[in-house]
């Protein structure tokens, strides 16, 4: 009978991390920014039939990176898990912290049990009526959850990313000008010498001034007019 | 949170989880009733009215219920029956059609929705059969035809469409009878509204479960359009106006307008 190949916790957490880690960053970035309008996000993605931006509930939204077939269920499950909770007691009791609680339940139990770590990070987004009630949470493939303010990018070059907007993000910026700094930092870590065009975007915005569904997604045509307002 | 294999339906999901619209009951003379809704289509949409009477037997349990609803941005619901199960049903179809947006990222057809509501009435049809019974009434914007549609429901779940005008509840007879005598086809909506108070009205005066406007309270039946742009309730203000007129003109001939004849 063979024995099994012996290998030290430490070590397996470490493989399973490396593992996770190297699949997100191939892929592109997204990021989630406060504003004085309400959130912004904003994703670097030609695709228009694969989201990487989605309503979740009234005031709530979801971004991710990272394997498309593991952050769509994760996606598909918060509406379940939201749709369920706001049926069950009612709308207000839906809350993003309960739902990044359950993300963080189902990706650490992924992490240490399943044959492989999920290769996804995602951000779950509140909107509050004021700025200073705004909610950002984010979690990475071993469910470890962090509550950021003003604004987070996840993805291939989150830490350029967010290195760039802690130098030009300010509270009082508008929608527009929210996007600008968001588009600049991605011009500038995805391709330096390529132009951003507002085809290869997917922008999304929690509408401050909407009641009930505050989600709202921009058209390439709104994208590129509220990048070109000054 | 991690169920793989999933459809796009609410219904279903919360069937798995719940077993359906969650009530019992049985002492029928304590559940409150909802009476009159109708629907009246004009070019490009659809307007729905409903009264504010509730009545549990022979009392008026509340005067001021509101039995019309935004199904999603672009149709209404009216629900006419026991009222409990009246109102768990709409928000059941309003997170069905929420749910499905949602993830499929685009909104249902019209058919689709229509027969979705088929699918949760059939859901209640136990409960429908020992008495507690709730029969919707539905009114949706067609994109695609650019008008608006009516769909009229059984306690089976079975669906028909209805043209130019419906009615549901109680008052129902009396609402449609008036209707028949005042619509005109591609009028505007405020034409609509206008004969969907004076039917209201009519039901009013020979249903006692269907209450008429309660202008000492200023309770109007509430009344809603959808049209391309969407969902929208009818401001009080312009409801105030129509009802004056409908009351000036009633002082006149209590029975309401005359139907013409050619």
């Amino acid at each position: 009978m063979s024995v099994p190949f012996y290998v030290s916790p430490e070590q397996l957490t470490r493989d399973r991390a490396d593992f996770a880690r190297k699949g997100i960053s191939r892929g592109k970035s997204v990021v989630v920014l406060q504003s004085s309008e309400g959130i912004i996000l904003v994703a670097d993605n030609p695709s228009k039939a694969l989201h990487k931006v989605s309503e979740i509930y009234d005031r709530i939204a979801f971004a991710a990176v990272g394997k498309y077939n593991e952050f769509e269920n994760l996606r598909v499950s918060g509406i379940r898990f939201s749709d369920m909770r706001g049926y069950s007691y009612d709308r207000s009791d839906v809350s993003a912290r309960s739902l990044a609680n359950a993300y963080a339940q189902t990706m650490g139990a992924a992490f240490t049990d399943a044959l492989k770590p999920l290769e996804v990070e995602i951000v779950v987004t509140q909107l509050g009526e004021k700025i200073s009630e705004d909610e950002i949470y984010r979690l990475t493939f071993d469910g470890s959850l962090a509550d950021e303010h003003g604004f987070v990018a996840i993805g291939g070059q989150a830490d350029e990313i967010n290195q760039m907007l802690g130098q030009s993000w300010k509270s009082s910026l508008d929608f527009s000008g929210a996007l600008k700094i968001a588009v600049e930092a991605l011009t500038n870590q995805a391709n330096a010498d390529q132009e951003f065009d507002a085809l290869n975007l997917e922008v999304a915005v929690l509408d401050r001034k909407k009641s009930g569904r505050t989600f709202r997604r921009l058209t390439v045509e709104q994208t590129d007019k509220l990048i070109k307002k000054s | 949170m991690s169920d793989l294999s999933y459809s796009s339906s609410f219904y279903e999901f919360l069937k798995l989880n719940q077993g359906g619209l969650p009530i019992k009951n049985n002492k029928m003379e304590q559940i409150v009733h909802g009476t009159t809704i109708v629907a009246v289509a004009f070019a490009g949409g659809v307007v729905m009215a409903g009264d504010r009477r509730a009545t549990m037997g022979n009392y008026v349990a509340q005067n001021d219920i509101e039995k019309v609803f935004p199904a999603d941005d672009f149709s209404a619901i009216g629900i006419a029956g026991s009222a409990g199960i009246a109102i768990e049903l709409v928000k059941l179809f309003q997170v069905e059609l929420e749910h499905y947006e949602k993830i499929e990222g685009m909104p249902l057809s019209v058919e689709g929705k229509a027969n979705r509501l088929s699918v949760l009435l059939r859901g209640n049809l136990g409960l429908a059969l020992e008495g507690l019974a709730a029969l919707p009434l539905y009114a949706a914007y067609d994109p695609k035809r650019e008008s608006g549609r009516v769909f009229s429901y059984d306690i089976t779940g079975g669906r028909y469409e209805e043209h130019d005008y419906f009615a549901v509840g109680s008052g129902s007879l009396f609402a449609r009878a008036s209707l028949k005598k005042m619509f005109e086809p591609d009028q505007d909506s405020n034409f609509a509204i206008k004969i969907a108070l004076e039917s209201i009205y009519d039901a009013a005066e020979e249903d006692s479960a269907t209450a008429g406007p309660d202008m000492a309270r200023n309770i109007y039946p509430v009344v809603v359009k959808v049209d391309e742009k969407g969902f929208e309730k009818i401001e009080q203000s312009q409801l105030t106006a129509t009802l004056n007129k409908i009351l000036a003109g009633r002082k006149n001939r209590p029975d309401g307008p005359i139907a013409r004849h050619s």
